[in-house]
Parts: structure tokens; C-alpha cells; sequence
């Protein structure tokens, strides 16, 4: 177990460094996707076959997909003359490391104040399959409302150019 | 001797797994089952490939390969022969590890589907509770590999070819996924061996196929246009429209990378026709009750082979679409009517048992198929096509 997540978290992290140390965006977007990938994998060694498998599709799916199509779109795949590396990097380290001691704080103090559970739990994707549409099923209906909005949204700007054309 | 010749390979993995030590047989079944799948559907490629030859020959009036062996059957171990020693070649300004790596990962990606699919009666490598959401990742994750080898070509074509696929694959994927969830919402699993298990039952012979519901008529017919249009097949094969773009994504790609790309396109062909078969002609189950003694890999394989040979017969009929009429298609028909057989089948599970179902459900899809039907075409304009940016 243990080196299974020592393997699976170097390849998270080197996935994540490289794609910001990347020169080339498109390089940084793949990058970006193998620690999508490294994730998935940590969910799936945590025994969370649902969460793994829907982190895969949706994100190396879907995400990483928008990602290169918006790189690719915008013209951001030439290499910028005068580097990519921004001169405020130290303000942006700063942010940085403050937010992952916030977060790294966070998560210490939960792991005292949760009751300590000596057995996994069990929980199939039927459970969590009833637990949405049943417990669940009112922020499921809203997130649902959420997104039909923006995709709504989204063909409403895209459609603002003369019609006639296909 | 029926159970025997049914559950065959099963009792050959015991066997020959049987001669190690204790502590090294999990790993072992489970390393032989992978190295069957990976020598097995390999073999089928060579199989289609010549089936798809020949029988594209015979639709178009000519002969296909009849110089090697008989009946030409050799053919793929000489096309094998001259991929491995052709020259591999890598456009100087690729990007070199992007486009050494494309090939390897649609191949790996492909062939991990396989290993959800249940190939006969306790003939699966994984049973996994999410199956079928495993299925569906590993096919989004070809996507990229689709993408990096367009990308790292350096190749206008083979770029162009990339943006086309993969804005295909994303749209269709949507389909592909609304269609098998109205199966998953009448089984209530996403294990496919229990999907397969519910579809296993006869009613004075006949089989409780979902394919043999209205909701699973829709589904499959939905399932099956996504599934054309999600491995890159004629009439959908835009992305490697040779009249328009060379090859596609995989312009660039010469010798045995080239082959890897051929391979995972009919790896992809394999694995989606097998979850079509798993979700809604009843797997690995017998046509029949009173076939039930023929064995049930038998079944799922020549279930497979008749999709393959479905998707050849479309090949050498359909014409190939044009770039919009397959975003409308996908967006304005298709999504659309699969998100209406949603809508349907949960009616079908609420209205219970009865002939009330069958009429109202099929009342339903009949009416807004052809409604639907009548609609696009009166809006679709048989003129000469405006042009935004090239004139």
C-alpha cells in the first residue's frame, strides 16, 4: 500500500510540477493530465472505484480536452518571445504556500476532531447511485439547473453572429 | 459435458494455473487471462481486417487479396511483415516523445476495456461494480492520445484531422453514455455481468433481450450511431477523410506505429460492438432457450463478429457526411431523442408489468421519430452550401 502510494503520488506531483515549469502550453496541458491520471489512481488505490472513474472521465475526458482546444484556439501554442515564467513569481509563491498551509492546517486538525473508523467503508456506486437520487437529489436538481443554464448560456453567446451563416 | 465444453477456458486457467505455488496463483490467473486477451483480439484484428477486404470487395465488384495463401488469408501476416520492417519515420520538426508516445497509449487504452466485458459465463477479467463507468473512461482517454498524435505531427492535416475526431468523439460520447444509462436505469447495475444476468431469461423461448423493448430498439439503434461515430467509422470517418486530409491524425505515422494505430482502431471497434452486445443483445446468452447448450463464448463472439461485419456492410454502402451535417446530426437528432428514451424508459420501469407499457412507450418513440424526422429535413436547405470564411 504504502509504496503503491509513494509511486502513484511522485507521479502526481512530477505531473503537476512539470506542468508548470513546462515551456510549451501544449506540454503543460498534457502534463496537467497525467496528474488528472495520478488522482485517479490515488482514488482508485483509496478503494473509490466511483470517484477514480468518473475523476478519469471527467477530467483526462472532458477537462483536459477543453483545455488543449482552448490553447490551441486562442493561438497561446507559439512560444511567447520574452518567456513564460511570470516576474511576480514570488508574490504567486507566497499565495501559494499560504493556501497549502491552510489547507494542509485543515485537514490535520479534521483527521483528530472525525471518531476513528478501524474498518473501511464499504460504500458500492448502487449506495452512492441512491444516496443522489435520493438523499441527495436536491442539490443533485440544482447543480443539474446550474449547468443546463451555463450550457444555455454559452450557445447564446456563441450564436451572436449573423444568421444565415452555417 | 455441456457445462464442460461451456465453462472450457475457465476450467483450462484452473488447470495450468493449478501447477504453481499457492502464493503465486492469484497473480498468475489473472497475468494469463490479460495475456489471452492480448494475444486473442489481436488475432480477431487479422480476421476483420481480411473479412473487411474481401468484403469490401465483393460489395464494390472485385476480388480483395487472393495471392497470399487461400482465399488470400494470409494477407494480414504479410501486412504484419511489412509494417515491422518498414522504415519508421519521424517528421523533423514532431516533437518527438508526444509522438512516440500517441501510439502506445490509444493501444493501452483500448485493450483495457476489454477487461470489463464478460466474454461468456464467468469468463470476465475484472468484475468491477462500475463496469461500465470504467468502459466508458478508458474510451475518453483515447481521445488525448487521438489528439497528442495530431498535435506532435507538426502536420496541418494531421492536425486538422485531430480537431475533427476529437470534437466528434466528444460530442457522440455524450450519446454513447445517455444511451447505456437507460439500461443501467431498467438493470439497476453497472456491473455487466449483472446486466448480462438480467437479460438472461426466456419467455416461451424467446429472451428478455433489451433490444426487444421499445426503450432498447431507441437505445440501440442510438447506441450504434454513437458507437459508428466514436470509432471513427464510415459513414463518420471525417477524421481521416483521405479525399480531404491524407490520413488524419496518423499522416505522419509510418511502419509499425502506423499499424498501432490501425490496431486500435479495430481494438476500439471490438470493444465497443462487445458492450453493445453486453448491454443489449444479451451478452454472452443464447438466441434461444432451446440453444441454451451451445457455449456462451460462442454466443458473445459471433455476436461480435456479426457487429463487425455490420460496420464493414455500412462502410461499403453509406457516403461519408460532411463536417456540419454531423454536428447537427449529433446535437439536433441524436441527443435529443436519446435523452426522450430516458424519459421513456423511466415511464416504462414506473408503469409495471403489462401490455399498457409496450403500446404507450413505442406510441411515443414512433411519433417523435418521425416527427423529428419530418422536422430536420423541411428546415435542412438542398442548396449550395454558404461558406463563412472561404470565398
Amino acid at each position: 500500500m504504502t509504496v503503491v502510494f509513494y509511486l502513484i503520488a511522485t507521479l502526481t506531483l512530477a505531473g503537476g510540477l512539470a506542468a508548470v515549469l513546462l515551456k510549451h502550453l501544449v506540454h503543460c496541458a498534457l502534463a496537467v493530465t497525467v496528474a488528472f491520471g495520478g488522482l485517479a489512481l490515488l482514488f482508485l488505490s483509496l478503494d473509490a472505484q466511483f470517484a477514480g472513474f468518473a475523476q478519469i472521465l471527467v477530467y483526462i475526458g472532458a477537462v483536459a480536452i477543453l483545455i488543449v482546444f482552448a490553447i490551441l484556439l486562442t493561438r497561446g501554442s507559439e512560444l511567447p518571445k520574452d518567456g513564460v515564467f511570470s516576474r511576480t513569481w514570488l508574490v504567486g509563491l507566497a499565495i501559494a504556500a499560504g493556501v497549502f498551509s491552510v489547507l494542509g492546517w485543515a485537514v490535520l486538525e479534521s483527521a483528530q476532531s472525525l471518531p476513528q473508523q478501524s474498518a473501511v467503508p464499504a460504500v458500492t456506486v448502487h449506495d452512492i447511485g441512491n444516496a443522489l437520487v435520493g438523499r441527495y437529489v436536491l442539490p443533485l436538481e440544482i447543480v443539474a439547473l446550474l449547468l443546463t443554464a451555463a450550457t444555455i448560456g454559452a450557445v447564446i453567446v456563441a450564436l451572436h453572429e449573423k444568421d444565415g451563416a452555417q | 459435458m455441456i457445462t464442460t465444453m461451456d465453462q472450457i477456458f475457465v476450467l483450462l486457467q484452473h488447470w495450468i494455473v493449478g501447477f504453481l505455488p499457492a502464493f503465486v496463483q492469484p497473480f498468475a490467473a489473472v497475468l494469463l487471462s490479460v495475456v489471452v486477451i492480448i494475444c486473442l483480439f489481436p488475432a480477431l484484428f487479422a480476421l476483420a481486417v481480411w473479412m473487411e477486404r474481401k468484403g469490401l470487395g465483393r460489395m464494390q465488384n472485385r476480388l480483395g487479396p487472393n495471392r497470399v495463401g487461400p482465399f488470400g488469408l494470409l494477407q494480414p501476416i504479410a501486412d504484419g511483415i511489412k509494417s515491422l520492417t518498414k522504415e519508421d519515420i519521424v517528421p523533423l520538426s514532431a516533437d518527438t516523445p508526444v509522438h512516440f508516445l500517441a501510439p502506445l497509449l490509444l493501444v493501452v487504452a483500448a485493450f483495457m476495456g476489454f477487461a470489463v466485458l464478460p466474454m461468456g459465463r464467468n469468463m470476465v477479467l475484472v468484475d468491477m461494480d462500475a463496469g461500465l463507468l470504467f468502459f466508458f473512461a478508458m474510451g475518453a482517454s483515447t481521445e488525448v492520445s487521438v489528439f497528442m498524435a495530431g498535435w506532435s505531427s507538426r502536420n496541418k492535416y494531421s492536425l486538422l484531422g485531430a480537431m475533427r475526431a476529437v470534437a466528434q468523439m466528444i460530442s457522440y460520447e455524450v450519446v454513447l453514455l445517455l444511451s447505456s444509462v437507460a439500461v443501467v436505469m431498467i438493470s439497476g447495475s453497472m456491473s455487466l455481468t449483472k446486466i448480462v444476468e438480467a437479460q438472461n431469461h426466456y419467455t416461451w423461448g424467446m429472451p428478455h433481450w433489451y433490444i426487444f423493448t421499445p426503450w432498447g430498439l431507441a437505445g440501440f439503434v442510438m447506441y450504434a450511431i454513437a458507437a459508428t461515430a466514436e470509432t471513427n467509422r464510415s459513414p463518420f470517418d471525417l477524421p481521416e477523410g483521405e479525399s480531404e486530409l491524407v490520413a488524419g491524425y496518423h499522416t505522419e505515422y509510418s511502419g509499425f506505429k502506423f499499424a498501432l494505430f490501425f490496431l486500435g482502431e479495430y481494438l476500439a471497434m471490438f470493444s465497443i460492438s462487445g458492450l453493445g452486445t453486453t448491454l443489449f443483445l444479451g451478452g454472452w446468452s443464447a438466441p434461444f432457450a432451446f440453444l441454451e447448450w451451445v457455449p456462451s463464448w460462442i454466443w458473445f463472439f459471433s455476436k461480435l463478429m456479426m457487429s463487425i461485419f455490420v460496420f464493414i456492410w455500412m462502410r461499403g454502402t453509406l457516403p461519408r457526411l460532411r463536417q456540419d451535417q454531423l454536428m447537427n446530426f449529433a446535437w439536433k437528432f441524436v441527443l435529443p431523442f436519446t435523452l426522450l428514451n430516458l424519459m421513456v424508459t423511466a415511464l416504462w420501469r414506473f408503469m409495471g408489468e403489462g401490455w399498457e407499457r409496450w403500446v404507450v412507450c413505442s406510441a411515443i418513440l414512433a411519433v417523435v421519430w418521425v416527427v423529428m424526422g419530418r422536422v430536420e429535413m423541411r428546415s435542412e436547405h438542398f442548396g449550395p452550401r454558404s461558406y463563412r470564411y472561404a470565398e
